[in-house]
């Protein structure tokens, strides 16, 4: 079995183990904020595949995550709770909203799709906020959660936490077959050059967009467990700067790898809880954190983790 | 022979109040090396992106083998066969030599959204790949990087990613430009050895090797051709010295 095979496994494993641990340590509190890496990691798998592989950098992808949540939100607090259902719905709303505002921002390159995907994202925020029935700008806050078959219910810390771990493996899997397939290719040879990569052929417009609704639908995905962990969704969770802690984490884990998405959120989060312990200051000093991965690990902690494992594979051939 | 396979009539561009391509007709037949020279500013890279279908032409029309494809992009023009090359050189930085023909070869297929095999797996794809790499003499450089290729060498692949697709014809923007002696000499074997394969628009400024290579050669200047037929005739037509080679015959 190669190195990073057993690396794979044994981060599974370790995975899988945590609800079993924390309880063993009396520690059972810090299961939600284990769900919570595992969520952010799948939202910011979904912008790394956006951003890093398809070099689509948008500042409004937290668009996607925070109507994720309203749908199920509301689907929640209308009293639907059919896990199938807040499925359906959130897949269906998430991926229409990624197919007209791709469909429109992606016309545009490098800052105008910067602002387009920002000014949607506020549109959205502000429409968040505007919808008094759903809570306005106070938030939407369920007393109940997403009801999965055979009588599991969200509400349980622990079956929450899996569920959301089997998305995140299943998002991984599928990103890990992606690279290095005709899609895989077709989207790194757009972000080195599109107008190479359309005079040979590729449909780019078409590609980028499917990259850009997949993306979104995956974020969606993320929103949608968020508001079964917090059981509130507010209008900031479509603010612009969620979108900005998104790409911190992106570029902390490593743009353009599989691992990087998971690697950032788990750091960033991380990082804010312990920090936020001793100081009020946490964001000042997880900025210096920041800066010393752009300038001295440009593919962040997965490259600094894929740099450990050649040293291994050499040291014990 | 009758119809020709690149049958341009009236195409016209202009950029505010400079016209760039100033009613152009020009026809390209199967299988010949069509050479298209002119002084500096002539258009030529206007009309080189506005038969690829990256530049939309103001009016005019583009044949291509039968159809009317004036209203096609560039990525559905490659599809019918007709890629073109860049004068800068444009090649893929996150991809091996190798990956980067294959990718060529993978861009005018079906199948654009595989996302499950890994496409190393993909044999076919990848026997055409290794053959075009040997043709272009880059066997050895399979797995390097482009920044690890010379000068001649990422040249040379440039020309190669338009040939993966097998196509109807291609056009290559100035394939010898910033070229030693040696490095021209065997760009000039590999562009003769496509007769075999394809028809080629040589867009060139180098005049010798035009008329060592072109059947036929047609001269643009300040967007118009003003002569068009066999090297000896352009290079007896009148206008065509005064406009462009008397200077590049002194310069040689």
């Amino acid at each position: 079995m190669s190195t990073n095979r057993i690396a794979v496994l044994a981060a599974l494993v370790a995975a899988l183990a945590v609800p079993w641990l924390l309880h063993a340590l009396g520690a059972d509190f810090y299961l939600s904020f284990a769900s919570r890496i595992v969520v952010f990691a799948i939202a910011a798998t979904s912008l790394n595949l956006l951003l890093g592989y398809g070099g689509m950098v948008s500042l409004g992808h937290t668009a996607f995550f925070g109507l994720g949540a309203y749908a199920t939100g509301i689907l929640l607090s209308e009293g639907v709770q059919s896990a199938g259902a807040h499925l359906v719905v959130t897949l269906a709303v998430v991926a229409i909203a990624a197919l007209v505002i791709g469909a429109i921002s992606l016309r545009t390159r490098g800052v105008y799709f910067i602002m387009i995907t920002l000014a949607f994202a506020q549109m959205l925020f502000y429409l968040a906020n505007s919808i008094k029935q759903y809570g306005g700008d106070e938030g939407l806050t369920v007393r109940v959660r997403s009801l999965l078959p055979f009588g599991l219910d969200l509400r349980d810390a622990a079956t929450l936490y899996y569920t959301a771990l089997a998305l995140l493996a299943l998002a991984l899997l599928l990103l890990a077959r992606f690279v290095p397939s005709r899609l895989g290719r077709a989207v790194l040879a757009l972000r080195d050059d599109e107008l190479r990569a359309e005079a040979l052929g590729l449909p780019t417009f078409k590609v980028k967009l499917v990259i850009f609704v997949i993306a979104g639908v995956l974020a969606g995905v993320a929103g949608a467990l968020n508001v079964n962990l917090q059981g509130y969704v507010s209008p900031s969770q479509l603010h612009w700067t969620q979108s900005g802690t998104l790409m911190v984490m992106v570029i902390l884990g490593g743009v353009g790898t599989v691992w990087g998405g998971v690697l950032g959120a788990a750091a960033l989060l991380l990082l804010q809880e312990v920090l936020s312990a001793y100081t009020r200051h946490w964001g000042f000093w997880t900025g210096w954190v920041l800066l010393a991965v752009v300038l001295f690990a440009r593919q962040g902690l997965a490259g600094i983790a894929a740099q450990g494992f050649e040293k291994l594979k050499r040291s014990s051939p | 022979m009758n119809t020709p396979l690149l049958d341009v009539r009236a195409l016209n561009k202009r950029f505010g109040g400079v016209v760039a391509t100033d009613g152009v007709d020009l026809q390209v037949r199967s299988r010949e090396i069509h050479a298209l020279i002119g002084p500096n500013g002539a258009g030529k890279t206007s009309l080189v992106a506005q038969l690829a279908g990256q530049l939309a032409s103001d009016s005019g029309q583009v044949h291509f083998d039968g159809a009317d494809i004036t209203r096609l992009v560039a990525h559905q023009r490659a599809r019918r066969g007709l890629v073109r090359s860049f004068q800068i050189t444009r090649l893929l930085k996150s991809l091996s030599v190798l990956d980067n023909l294959a990718f060529a070869v993978q861009a005018t297929q079906a199948r654009v959204f595989a996302a499950w095999r890994p496409v190393r797996d993909e044999q076919t794809l990848f026997e055409r790949a290794r053959e075009l790499l040997a043709r272009l003499g880059l066997a050895h450089k399979a797995d390097s990087r482009i920044d690890q290729l010379s000068h001649g060498e990422q040249r040379a692949l440039e020309v190669g990613m338009t040939l993966a697709s097998r196509p109807r014809l291609v056009l290559l923007d100035e394939p010898l430009a910033g070229m030693g002696a040696q490095e021209s000499q065997s760009m000039t074997r590999l562009i003769e050895s496509l007769r075999q394969d394809c028809a080629v628009l040589l867009i060139e400024h180098d005049v010798n090797a035009v008329f060592r290579l072109a059947d036929r050669v047609s001269v643009l200047v300040s967007g118009r051709i003003i002569a068009s037929g066999t090297p000896d005739a352009v290079r007896n037509h009148a206008g065509a010295i005064a406009a462009y080679l008397g200077d590049a015959q002194d310069a040689i």
